[in-house]
C-alpha cells in the first residue's frame, strides 16, 4: 500500500520531464540507433518500399571509409592541441584575474567573456575577415615583425591551427569563470603557510593550486573535451571543410552525409562512432586524473 | 491585471483580424527561389498580382548553400511550397522522390510555354523518361574566356578551336619568356566540371549499364583525362590553387590566358578586371576535340517546377508562365544577369549589342545534360573533385585513380541498382 503511494507520488514529480526527455530524447536516440543498421537515404524518404536492413554495413563501410579517417585525424588534431591550449590559456587567465595585484577585475571578466556569448556564426564570419589573406588584420600585424603574409584558411596546413585559434579564443572565456571560482575556493592560509615556509611562486602553484583544482579541472577537461569533438560551425562556416578536406571534422562530415547527400542510415552510423569515441575519451580523462590524486 | 491582458489579447487579435481580411479572398501562392535570383524576383511579383489582382504570390529566398537541405527536409515534413526553382541537375532527385508534378499536359495546353522556344540541350535536363517535370528558367553554360592580347603575343588571332590548338596555343605561350611563369591554362583542381566537361566532349559515357555502373576508366573518358593532365604535368596548368586568390586579378596580370568559366563572369570582370585591359579579353566557344566546332559544353541553369501536392496548381503554373514571357525574361536578365531561356529573347538589342555574348548563344545550342540520376550531384562533387586534386598534385597515378573512382562510384550506386533489380 505504501509502496503505491510513493510510485504515484514519483510519477507525479518526474512524469512530466520523464514525458519529455522520452519524447525528445530517448525516442529519437533510439530511432537514429536503428537507423545506423539501415540504408535510410532519400529513396527511402520517397517510399519506405526502399528501405533496407543492412546490419553492420554502415560501420564497417566506415572503417573503409578514407574520408571518415580524415575527418577523425582533424577532430583528434583540434581535440588534443586546441582542448589543452583552451584549457590552460583560460587557467592562466583565471589566475591572472584572481590575483590580488589586478584593478578592474569585473571588467576583465566581462572582455574575456564576451566571445563566450557572441553567437559563434558572428565570430566566424568577423575572424574570416581577419585571416583574409591580402586584406587581413592578423597578417598586417605579422607584416611588422616581417613575417607573412599567410594564407591562413587557404592553405592546408595553416587551416586547422587558424581554427583552433578562433576557438581557443572563443571559449576559454567559460572556462576561466569556472576557474575563477575554483581558485576562490582554495584556502588563503595555504599558500600563507608555504609562503612562511619560504616556498616559491612556483612551487605553491604546483603543490597547492593544481591539487587544489584537481575536481575543477576534471569538470572543465572533460566538458572541453566533449564539446571540442563536437567541431562543426567553425569549418562549416569559415572553411567548408576545405583546403583538401584539411578542415573536416568528424560533426561536418556527419552533416554532410546526412544532410547534403541525405545517406541518414550512414551519417548515424558515424554519430555512433562519435559517441563512441567521445565515451572512451572521457572514461580515459577519469581514469588519468584519478591516479594523479 | 487581467483587464489588462484581456485588452492585449483583444489588440493582438484585432491585428489579425485585420491581416487576414486583406487577404481572405485572395488566392496565396508560395514560390521559392535561391541566390540572388530569390532576391530579385519579387521585384517581378507586383507586375504579376497586378495581373491577376486576386492571387498573392509570397517568395521566399534560400541561399544556394543550404538549398538543397531546405528543400528536402521542407519534402519529409511537407512544406513544400506550390512552385519552387530548382538547379536542372536536382530534378531527377526530386522526382525520385515523386513530389514534382509532371508539365507535359499543362505545356500542351500553354499559349506561352512551348518547346521550340528553347535550347534543345537545356529543354531535355527537364525531361526523364520522355517525361518533362520544369521549365527552364535561366540557362547556364560554360564557355572559353581568353586574353586576346597574351594569344596575339604568341602569334595567334584567334580563339582555339581544336583540343591540339589549345595545348600548342598553351605551349606557344609559356615558351614566351615574358610569360614564363605564367600557367596559360587554369584548371581549377577543386572543380569537378572541367574534368565531366572534357569527358563528355569526347563522348565518354560517364555512366554505364542504365547509369548504374561508373564508365570512368573507360576509354574516352581516360583519353580526355589524360588531356588535361598533361597541363598539368608540363606546367601549363597550376596545381597550387593559392596562387590565383583573386581570379580576377590574375587573368589581368596574365597567370593564365585560357579560363572556362560561366556568364556570370561576364558581369564581374566588366566590374572588378583591370580597366585599361578591358579591352583585352573575349569569350569564345568551346574548342572541340575534333573538327566539329564548336565542342560540346555541359547544359546548366534552373528550372520552374510545380509542387504535385500543391492545392493551386492552376495559379502557381500561371506564375511559372508569367516568368517564362519574353517580356519578363529580358526584364529579369536586367536585373540580375542570368541569361535567359527564352530563345527570343536573346534578338534584343541587350544581347545583340553584348559583343561577349554571342559566344554564350552559340553554345548554348550546343549542350548535353549530365547523367540524369539523383545520385550525380554527390558523385561530382564529393568523388570527381576529390581524385582530380590527388591526380593533378601527382599523389596518384592517373589509371588508378581511375579505377578507383570508378569502384567509389559503383558504391554509390549500388541502391540503384537494387532498385532496378526489384522493378
Amino acid at each position: 500500500m505504501k509502496a503505491k503511494t510513493k510510485f504515484s507520488a514519483l510519477l507525479l514529480f518526474l512524469g512530466p520531464s520523464l514525458g519529455v526527455i522520452t519524447l525528445f530524447f530517448f525516442i529519437p536516440v533510439v530511432a537514429a540507433f536503428s537507423l545506423s543498421f539501415t540504408d535510410f537515404d532519400i529513396y527511402s524518404l520517397g517510399s519506405w518500399e526502399y528501405l533496407r536492413y543492412v546490419g553492420l554495413k554502415n560501420y564497417s563501410d566506415l572503417i573503409n571509409d578514407p574520408l571518415f579517417w580524415t575527418a577523425l585525424k582533424n577532430t583528434f588534431y583540434f581535440v588534443l592541441l586546441g582542448g589543452p591550449l583552451s584549457v590552460g590559456v583560460s587557467l592562466g587567465t583565471a589566475m591572472l584575474l584572481n590575483s590580488k595585484y589586478i584593478k578592474w577585475k569585473g571588467l576583465f571578466r566581462l572582455v574575456y567573456f564576451l566571445p563566450v556569448v557572441t553567437t559563434l556564426v558572428a565570430v566566424s564570419i568577423v575572424w574570416r575577415y581577419i585571416y583574409h589573406p591580402r586584406f587581413g588584420l592578423l597578417n598586417y600585424v605579422l607584416s611588422f615583425i616581417g613575417v607573412g603574409p599567410f594564407d591562413w584558411l587557404g592553405d592546408p596546413n595553416l587551416a586547422m591551427p587558424a581554427i583552433i585559434l578562433m576557438a581557443v579564443w572563443k571559449n576559454f572565456g567559460y572556462n576561466m569563470i569556472i576557474f575563477i571560482a575554483g581558485l576562490q575556493n582554495i584556502p588563503e592560509e595555504l599558500y600563507e603557510a608555504a609562503s612562511i615556509e619560504g616556498a616559491s611562486g612556483w612551487q605553491k602553484f604546483k603543490s597547492i593550486t593544481i591539487p587544489m583544482l584537481a575536481p575543477t579541472t576534471l569538470f572543465i577537461s572533460v566538458i572541453t573535451m566533449i564539446g571540442y569533438f563536437q567541431l562543426f560551425a567553425e569549418p562549416y562556416i569559415m572553411t567548408q571543410g576545405g583546403p583538401l578536406n584539411s578542415t573536416l571534422s568528424i560533426v561536418y562530415y556527419m552533416y554532410q552525409e546526412g544532410f547534403r547527400w541525405w545517406n541518414i542510415g550512414y551519417s548515424t552510423a558515424l554519430a555512433f562512432m562519435l559517441f563512441i569515441i567521445i565515451l572512451i575519451g572521457t572514461l580515459i580523462q577519469f581514469k588519468v586524473q584519478k591516479i594523479d590524486e | 491585471m487581467k483587464k489588462n491582458f484581456i485588452t492585449v489579447i483583444t489588440i493582438i487579435s484585432l491585428i489579425f483580424i485585420s491581416c487576414s481580411d486583406k487577404n481572405e479572398n485572395k488566392i496565396v501562392i508560395n514560390f521559392w527561389a535561391m541566390g540572388v535570383e530569390g532576391e530579385y524576383v519579387s521585384r517581378l511579383v507586383p507586375d504579376f498580382e497586378k495581373e491577376n489582382p486576386n492571387v498573392k504570390v509570397v517568395v521566399q529566398q534560400i541561399p544556394w548553400t543550404a538549398a538543397h537541405e531546405k528543400l528536402i527536409t521542407a519534402f519529409a515534413s511537407e512544406t513544400l511550397p506550390d512552385a519552387f526553382q530548382l538547379g536542372n541537375t536536382w530534378v531527377p532527385e526530386f522526382n525520385s522522390l515523386s513530389t514534382i508534378q509532371p508539365l507535359d499536359s499543362l505545356v500542351n495546353s500553354s499559349l506561352i510555354i512551348n518547346k521550340e522556344n528553347y535550347f534543345s540541350g537545356i529543354w531535355d535536363t527537364n525531361v526523364l523518361d520522355t517525361t518533362l517535370y520544369g521549365i527552364p528558367w535561366y540557362v547556364d553554360t560554360r564557355v572559353l574566356f581568353y586574353r586576346t592580347d597574351i594569344i596575339k603575343e604568341a602569334g595567334f588571332t584567334n580563339a582555339p578551336k581544336t583540343w591540339d590548338e589549345l595545348y600548342e596555343m598553351s605551349k606557344v605561350i609559356k615558351k614566351l619568356p615574358k610569360y614564363s611563369k605564367t600557367f596559360p591554362f587554369f584548371i581549377p583542381t577543386n572543380e569537378w566540371l572541367p574534368f565531366i566537361l572534357f569527358g563528355v566532349q569526347n563522348g565518354a559515357d560517364l555512366l554505364k549499364d542504365n547509369s548504374t555502373y561508373g564508365n570512368f576508366s573507360g576509354k574516352k573518358f581516360t583519353d580526355a583525362y589524360l588531356y588535361l593532365m598533361k597541363f598539368y604535368k608540363e606546367g601549363l596548368a597550376p596545381t597550387d590553387l593559392q596562387q590565383v586568390l583573386n581570379l580576377y586579378q590574375a587573368f589581368g596580370e596574365g597567370y593564365f590566358t585560357f579560363y572556362i568559366t560561366g556568364p556570370w563572369n561576364v558581369t564581374e570582370m566588366k566590374n572588378r578586371f583591370p580597366k585599361d585591359l578591358q579591352d583585352d579579353w573575349m569569350t569564345a566557344p568551346l574548342p572541340s576535340p575534333d573538327s566539329t566546332y564548336p565542342g560540346k559544353s555541359l547544359a546548366g541553369g534552373a528550372s520552374l517546377v510545380l509542387n504535385k501536392f500543391s492545392k493551386n496548381k492552376k495559379v502557381a503554373w500561371k506564375f511559372i508562365e508569367f516568368l517564362s514571357r519574353p517580356d519578363v525574361q529580358l526584364k529579369f536578365y536586367n536585373l540580375v544577369s542570368s541569361l535567359p531561356a527564352v530563345k527570343s529573347v536573346w534578338e534584343d538589342s541587350t544581347f545583340t549589342s553584348n559583343k561577349y555574348m554571342s559566344a554564350f548563344y552559340t553554345q548554348l545550342n550546343n549542350t548535353v545534360p549530365t547523367p540524369k540520376i539523383p545520385e550525380w550531384e554527390q558523385i561530382v562533387s564529393s568523388k570527381i573533385q576529390q581524385y582530380a586534386e590527388q591526380t593533378a598534385r601527382g599523389k596518384k597515378e592517373i589509371s588508378k585513380a581511375l579505377k578507383e573512382l570508378d569502384n567509389d562510384v559503383n558504391k554509390i550506386l549500388e541502391k540503384r541498382r537494387w532498385m532496378l533489380g526489384k522493378e
